[in-house]
C-alpha cells in the first residue's frame, strides 16, 4: 500500500487529519461548528462550477469557499443565529447536485465529492495541503487568545477600543479554505466528520483547552489512520468508513 | 489629567434613549467610585458609557488618553461545555493568580464548568480585576458571592487601588459600597444627584 498511489493520498489526508480537529475545536468554541458542513457543500459547489467552466476545480472549490467566508459578513444582520451557514449549506448543496444531474463531466467529480475518495489525491493536492496545514496550524495559534477572549469576554474588544473584525475575518477565511481544501481530498462528509467529531469528544472529555486540542488532533489522526487502513482493505469509500469509525468512537468515549 | 483618569460634567447617558440624569464627577488613579441607586436609575448604562458602548448623549466625558480598560459586566461568561480551565482564563487577561482565596487555588487547574456557580463568578471577575488596565469598570461583583467572597473582594479592590489602579463599581449593596469606596454617587429617577 505504500506505493505512490496511496502514499500521496495517505500523506494529504493526513495533514488535513491533523488540522481540521483544531479548526473543529475553534468552529465549535464559536458554535459555528454547522459552518464546517457549509463550506464543504459551497466548496464542492465551486469546484463542479470551475470544473464544467474549463478551470481547476480546486480552484473553484477554494474561491467559492472564500468568497462565501468573506461574503456572509456582508448579510451578518439577515443572518443572524447561524443562518448564514444554513443558507450557504443549502446552496452550496442544490448547485453541486444540479451540475452533477446536467453535465457528465461534473457527475464523476460530484460522486467523488460526496462519496469521499480520498485515493485520488495526487501530487499537486499534496502541494497545496502541506503548506497550508503549517499555515493554518500558525494562523489558528495567533488568533487562539483572542478567539477565547471573544467567548468569555466578549465585551473585551470594544471595552480596549480593539477591532475585532480581523479576528473574525481571518478566521473565517482560514476555516473556509481549509475546509474547501479537505473537501477536495477527502469529499464532503469525510472533512465535516474530521472537524465535528473529535472537537466534540474534546469538549466533553479534556481538562483544559490545550488538552483539548491534542487529544481532538489525537483522536482525528487515529481516526483517520484507522479509517484509511480499513477503507483500503475492504475495498471501500474512504468518507463512510471514516464517519462510521469516529462516530462509534465518539458514541463509546464522549 | 496627570493624575485623573475620567471627568463626566453633565454627562447624561443612554442606549436608544436618554437613561441617566446629567452627572458631574472626576476619578483618579487609585481611587474607587461607587454608583449606586435603585433598579433602572442607570448604573450599568453609565458604566457602558464609561466602557465606550452605550452612548453619551450630552454634557462632556473626558477620559485619560491610551486609557487601558477591564470591564466586568453582569452576564455569566458562556463557558458551559467549553474545556477552559481557571489557569487558562487567567492566562488569556494577563491575570496573575497570586492573591486569590484558598477555596479557588486548589480549583485552577479544573474546568470552568465544573467550579459552582460562585467559584466560577470570583474567578471570572479576579480574571479581569488582576488584567493590566488603569481602569477597571465593575457591574455588581458581589453578585453570587457568599460572605467571604464579598470580604476577599473588598480587600482585593483596595490593594488594587493602592497600587494605582481606578476602579468603578455599580453595585446594589449599599454596605459594601460603602465600606469599599472612596467615593460614592447615588442615581435617582427623578434627575438629581447625590
Amino acid at each position: 500500500m505504500w506505493s505512490d498511489l496511496f502514499l500521496l493520498p495517505f500523506l494529504t489526508g493526513l495533514g488535513l487529519a491533523l488540522v481540521l480537529p483544531v479548526l473543529g475545536c475553534f468552529l465549535r468554541l464559536r458554535d459555528e461548528w454547522l459552518a464546517a458542513l457549509a463550506y464543504a457543500h459551497v466548496a464542492a459547489a465551486g469546484a463542479l462550477l470551475a470544473l464544467v467552466s474549463g478551470l481547476a476545480p480546486a480552484l473553484g472549490g477554494m474561491a467559492a469557499a472564500a468568497l462565501a467566508g468573506v461574503g456572509k459578513r456582508l448579510f451578518a444582520r439577515r443572518l443572524a443565529g447561524g443562518a448564514a451557514f444554513a443558507i450557504l449549506l443549502l446552496a452550496g448543496w442544490a448547485v453541486a447536485v444540479l451540475l452533477a444531474a446536467n453535465q457528465p463531466l461534473a457527475e464523476q467529480l460530484g460522486h467523488s465529492l460526496f462519496d469521499g475518495q480520498l485515493y485520488f489525491a495526487g501530487t499537486a493536492q499534496l502541494a497545496l495541503v502541506m503548506p497550508w496545514v503549517i499555515f493554518c496550524g500558525v494562523v489558528l495559534a495567533i488568533l487562539s487568545r483572542h478567539l477565547l477572549l471573544a467567548r468569555v469576554y466578549p465585551d473585551y474588544f470594544s471595552a480596549r477600543r480593539l477591532r475585532a473584525w480581523p479576528v473574525v475575518f481571518g478566521f473565517d477565511l482560514v476555516a473556509a479554505l481549509t475546509l474547501a481544501l479537505a473537501t477536495m481530498a477527502m469529499g464532503v462528509m469525510g472533512a465535516f466528520a474530521l472537524v465535528f467529531v473529535p472537537a466534540w469528544i474534546a469538549f466533553r472529555r479534556a481538562r483544559s483547552w490545550r488538552g483539548g486540542l491534542v487529544l481532538a488532533a489525537l483522536i482525528g489522526l487515529g481516526g483517520y489512520i484507522a479509517a484509511f487502513l480499513l477503507a483500503l482493505g475492504l475495498d471501500q469509500p474512504f468518507g463512510p468508513v471514516l464517519a462510521l469509525l469516529l462516530i462509534t468512537v465518539g458514541l463509546i468515549i464522549a | 489629567m496627570s493624575g485623573l483618569l475620567i471627568r463626566a460634567r453633565g454627562l447624561v447617558a443612554g442606549w436608544e434613549r436618554p437613561a441617566t440624569a446629567p452627572l458631574e464627577f472626576a476619578l483618579e488613579s487609585g481611587r474607587i467610585l461607587g454608583l449606586t441607586g435603585a433598579n433602572g436609575v442607570g448604573k450599568t448604562t453609565l458604566l457602558s458609557a464609561l466602557a465606550g458602548r452605550a452612548r453619551v448623549f450630552s454634557g462632556a466625558l473626558e477620559m485619560r488618553p491610551a486609557l487601558r480598560l477591564a470591564l466586568q459586566t453582569q452576564d455569566v461568561p458562556p463557558v458551559e461545555g467549553v474545556p477552559l480551565s481557571g489557569r487558562e482564563l487567567l492566562a488569556l487577561t494577563g491575570a496573575a493568580g497570586d492573591g486569590l482565596p484558598p477555596w479557588l487555588v486548589g480549583r485552577l487547574d479544573d474546568r470552568l464548568d465544573r467550579l459552582s456557580g460562585g467559584q466560577r463568578h470570583y474567578l471570572t471577575l479576579w480574571a479581569v480585576l488582576q488584567a493590566p488596565a488603569d481602569l477597571v469598570l465593575l457591574d455588581e461583583p458581589t453578585n453570587n458571592l457568599d460572605a467571604a467572597g464579598v470580604a476577599h473582594l473588598a480587600s482585593a479592590l483596595r490593594r488594587l487601588a493602592g497600587l494605582g489602579t481606578g476602579i468603578v463599581v455599580v453595585s446594589h449593596d449599599h454596605e459594601f459600597v460603602e465600606a469599599v469606596c472612596d467615593q460614592v454617587i447615588v442615581l435617582r429617577e427623578a434627575g438629581d444627584v447625590v
